[in-house]
């Protein structure tokens, strides 16, 4: 192993953070180099000058002045899905309603595609098939049905009876 | 080595069966809760359980504390940008996802924070005076005047210790940001390379270069102190 390389482990070395076989390849390297032997030294006596600084405390206050920022901060924001962990129940309820009323307005569309004026093909056949009815002039201007029709009823004879 | 957090225990709170918090806001934390991981926490929070947030608080406020202190080498600065910190966790915790470890979260947060503050506070630094009070080194947070040695049978050993404590401190803040925030990373919170590496944004080679490069920067800066640490170990 060259000193340059050594750079990239020589913390790791220090910390013993390096793998079994990198720690046998630095130390090969180290029994060799007194370069890099000296460095390790002097980073191990900087890792330990590092331990002195003290650690300080947070002040008392710390924790309060957390919560106070916490508490100021504006109400939770309403999740739209939060009612399905609430009550998964009424979720599958809902749920399931909800395929029911889409299967049965799937249905009604398939029934209504079958009926014959929902499709145009089916309802020119239809047409075709009574054209010799609707072409038949005799039928068409035979009024006589329609006297039999009862006569209508005048609005002045109703105002009349309910008067009497 | 020693995390911040193992060093400076905090009280052992009463045992009680659930976390709860009592009318003057002591936390009462059950060992099942504290078993509970950082992720499993946040994901609680993220639920609406508020006592998981103290639990953060309470696990996390020493060391993120300490970092930004060594950081902006301002006491009330540090705990300012701490809450913040903690402000932001707890207004993010509806968009948490757990795809990397909490602490590379958090302290990415408040690495962010601690650079943003460092490059905004660059020019504004006051020159210290001996009668102007003074709060950089004071590591215990109280505003005090430059002490004058007083006479005392001790006095030298400990004019001694704080000289060699404001070597190392001034060695570390005349790091560059970057530098800086991956020693602490790396020494006090012993975060992995690979934590490290994304809280900085860099890649691990990058990571470990910078951390050679600060070492080396330490080392010539701190050579007195270095030379006899070295000899006394040797």
């Amino acid at each position: 192993m060259s000193c340059e390389r050594m750079e990239s482990r020589i913390l790791s070395y220090v910390d013993g953070r390096l793998k079994e076989n990198e720690r046998q390849d630095v130390e090969k390297h180290l029994a060799a180099c007194s370069a890099c032997q000296l460095r390790v030294e002097e980073f191990r006596a900087v890792s330990g000058l590092l331990d002195e600084l003290p650690i300080i405390e947070p002040s008392p206050a710390f924790n309060a002045r957390v919560h106070a920022l916490v508490a100021a901060e504006p109400p939770r924001k309403q999740d739209w899905w939060a009612w399905l962990h609430v009550s998964p129940r009424i979720a599958f309820a809902a749920s399931a309603l909800l395929v029911a009323a889409l299967w049965l307005g799937f249905m009604g569309r398939q029934h209504n595609q079958q009926l014959p004026w929902s499709n145009p093909q089916v309802a020119d056949e239809q047409m075709m098939q009574d054209l010799p009815v609707l072409e038949d002039h005799d039928v068409l201007s035979n009024f006589e049905p329609l006297k039999e029709l009862p006569p209508p009823v005048q609005a002045d004879q109703t105002s009349d009876s309910q008067q009497m | 080595m020693s995390r911040p957090s193992e060093t400076s225990p905090v009280p052992s709170p009463p045992p009680c069966s659930e976390p709860q918090l009592s009318e003057n806001k002591r936390v009462c934390y059950s060992v099942g809760a504290m078993a509970r991981t950082d992720v499993q926490l946040m994901l609680d929070v993220k639920a609406g359980d508020e006592a998981s947030f103290e639990l953060l608080l309470h696990r996390y406020r020493t060391p993120l504390v300490n970092f930004l202190y060594r950081m902006v080498r301002n006491r009330e600065q540090a705990e300012d940008l701490a809450q913040d910190v903690f402000l932001r966790v707890y207004r993010a915790r509806e968009d948490y996802v757990p795809s990397a470890k909490f602490t590379t979260w958090l302290f990415r947060i408040a690495t962010n924070l601690a650079l943003n503050s460092v490059r905004d506070n660059r020019y504004q630094r006051l020159e210290v005076s001996i009668d102007a009070p003074v709060t950089v080194d004071a590591e215990d947070g109280d505003e005090r005047p430059l002490d004058v040695p007083e006479k005392h049978p001790n006095i030298e050993q400990h004019l001694v210790e704080d000289v060699r404590k404001k070597m190392i401190r001034h060695a570390i803040d005349k790091l560059p940001e970057k530098q800086r925030a991956a020693v602490l990373l790396h020494k006090y919170q012993e975060l992995d390379y690979a934590e490290i590496a994304k809280i900085l944004s860099c890649s691990e080679s990058a990571l470990k270069s910078l951390l050679f490069r600060a070492y080396e920067a330490l080392r010539v800066e701190l050579a007195p102190l270095v030379a006899q640490q070295a000899k006394n170990h040797g």
